[in-house]
């Protein structure tokens, strides 16, 4: 196998086996919107990256973990409702980015690559930085996994229990961030969100307890990424939609299979 | 006994508030709320809607910070609460047994038994966002049971409860606080209810209006006034608190049924 498809292979599935779990929490805590505005944010990373010729991936980071410390100040002053704080944030740091990019010069090749992805460019550096950012979100998620699912079910009973909920929350939000920067290159920042989402919401139907919902999560997750860069080889597609396709089949799929844990009453 | 002697000896008191103030977008939502709970006691808080009922429950529990005033916990001290809203999602999957095991490091054996003490044998398999008001109720009140609290804090614990299954809930929460032995802070809008199962009465509008035994409150005029109910609505439910002790300490299943129309038995 050529070594570009088995770098995009070990891209792809650090990527999902990070983003089923971490979208779970993503599906359960109703935050699809924040992964949205970490998706544009990180567009505005991978435009100061290029510009300032700094790496695109930390600039990524650093920028989304701005933005959702942001969120979280805001977020838990009460006074803006949360979709308007992520409505901002995701809109501005898009204007910005654009911004950026038009007064560097234009549309670079690198930064539209950004934007749709390019898993079969995937460099060994890139490799890296998924795979230790992975590792590192997966081992806060498993710390973390007690008080996050208390505070997901009710933040307000976690609390009272002595959950530290606004640290767990702040955390999160972080890890959200983390991900979604590294994973910019492998699906691109307009699909980026699927790829939490969708593997998550498919595994929903195969489960009965929030852990096996992870699992599945990440397993349907990789199923994707195969299928898709299968796809992408076969008929030509381009990889990174291939696979965020791939994932919306086995979601369009798993209404075959009958849903656990819901008996009507 | 008023608040301030209370707090006299407050190496006792489980949760206090002094003078508590709650200002929200400029409107006072609690003024100057004196409030103690002392180890067994339970105390009631009536009042209309709006009173800053639940607000003063959450300032109780730490959950919102007094704009002025004081809320204090004892160190330590372990809370089982059943919050007013419970909203669930069914994108979770979960079960009452796991959400039991989420809150306690109970073993299975004793989160079925709690399962038993509160009426909802049945329910360890079921998923969480499928039950009724009811039986989620009971199973918030097992996984309450389980945490072994001091206090046990109830915001409205029979809202969207059909009427028959009010009063089970009510009897149900007397027995649970009498096996504790904790202490029981409720927010009710049910004078009938709390009568029966009370020391202390708290009413509320805004500021406190009145405390004091449940008879007394209860024809308290300013109380009458603000609930609006009327002398004869009231009597006919007796303050049937011996009954309650009467079980002390023994679970009994929840289909022993007396309804108050029948007048309290021995």
């Amino acid at each position: 196998m050529a070594e570009f498809l088995i770098r995009a292979l070990l891209a792809g599935v650090g990527v999902a086996v990070v983003a089923g779990p971490v979208g779970c929490f993503v599906v359960w805590r109703r935050m699809v919107f924040f992964g949205a505005a970490m998706a544009h944010t990180a567009l505005l990373g991978v435009a100061l990256g290029v510009v300032l010729g700094i790496g695109v991936t930390p600039a990524a980071m650093l920028v989304c973990a701005a933005a959702a410390a942001v969120v979280a100040i805001l977020s838990a002053d009460r006074r803006i409702p949360d979709d308007s704080i992520l409505g901002v944030v995701a809109h501005g740091a898009l204007a910005l980015a654009l911004v950026v990019i038009a007064a560097s010069g234009g549309l670079r090749f690198e930064v539209l690559a950004f934007l749709f992805g390019d898993i079969l460019a995937v460099t060994t550096a890139d490799l890296i930085w998924i795979w230790v950012c992975g590792a590192a979100v997966l081992a806060l998620l498993a710390v973390l996994w007690r008080p996050l699912l208390a505070l997901t079910i009710h933040d307000e009973l976690a609390a009272v229990e002595d959950v530290p909920v606004a640290a767990v929350r702040v955390i999160f939000l972080l890890a959200v961030a983390v991900v979604t920067a590294a994973s910019l290159k492998v699906v691109g920042g307009l699909l980026i969100v699927s790829m939490l989402i969708i593997p998550a919401a498919a595994a929903r139907r195969l489960s009965s307890t929030p852990e096996a919902m992870a699992v599945w999560a990440a397993f349907l997750g990789v199923i994707a990424v195969f299928a898709g860069l299968t796809a992408s080889i076969v008929w030509d597609a381009p990889a990174g939609p291939a696979i965020v396709l791939a994932a919306v089949l086995l979601f369009v799929a798993g209404f075959a299979a009958p849903q656990r844990l819901s008996r009507p009453r | 006994m008023s608040a301030e002697a209370r707090l006299g000896g407050i190496g006792q008191t489980l949760v206090a508030a002094r003078g508590v103030t709650v200002v929200r977008d400029g409107k006072r939502v609690l003024d100057q709320v004196d409030l103690a709970i002392g180890p067994g006691e339970r105390l009631t808080i009536i009042g209309p809607n709006g009173a800053g009922k639940t607000t003063l429950l959450r300032v109780l529990l730490g959950l919102v910070r007094p704009s002025s005033g004081t809320a204090i916990r004892r160190p330590g001290l372990r809370i089982g609460y059943l919050p007013q809203e419970f909203p669930l999602d069914p994108a979770l999957p979960l079960t009452v047994d796991r959400f039991l095991a989420l809150g306690t490091r109970a073993a299975g054996e004793r989160r079925q038994q709690s399962l038993v003490e509160v009426g909802a044998a049945g329910l360890a398999g079921r998923a969480l966002d499928r039950l009724s008001g009811g039986e989620l109720r009971r199973v918030l009140l097992a996984r309450a049971l389980l945490r072994e609290p001091d206090l046990l804090v109830l915001d409205e614990p029979v809202q969207g409860v059909d009427l028959s299954g009010q009063l089970d809930l009510y009897r149900l929460i007397g027995r649970i606080a009498d096996e504790l032995r904790c202490g029981v802070v409720m927010v009710s809008h049910d004078l009938h209810f709390v009568m029966a199962a009370t020391d202390r009465v708290v009413c509320l509008n805004r500021h406190v209006c009145c405390e004091g035994q449940p008879e007394s409150v209860r024809d308290h005029p300013e109380v009458r006034a603000l609930l609006g109910v009327s002398a004869p609505d009231l009597a006919v439910y007796t303050h049937d608190h011996d009954h309650v002790h009467g079980l002390s300490g023994r679970i009994v299943p929840p289909e022993d049924d007396t309804r108050p129309s029948h007048g309290p038995h021995g």
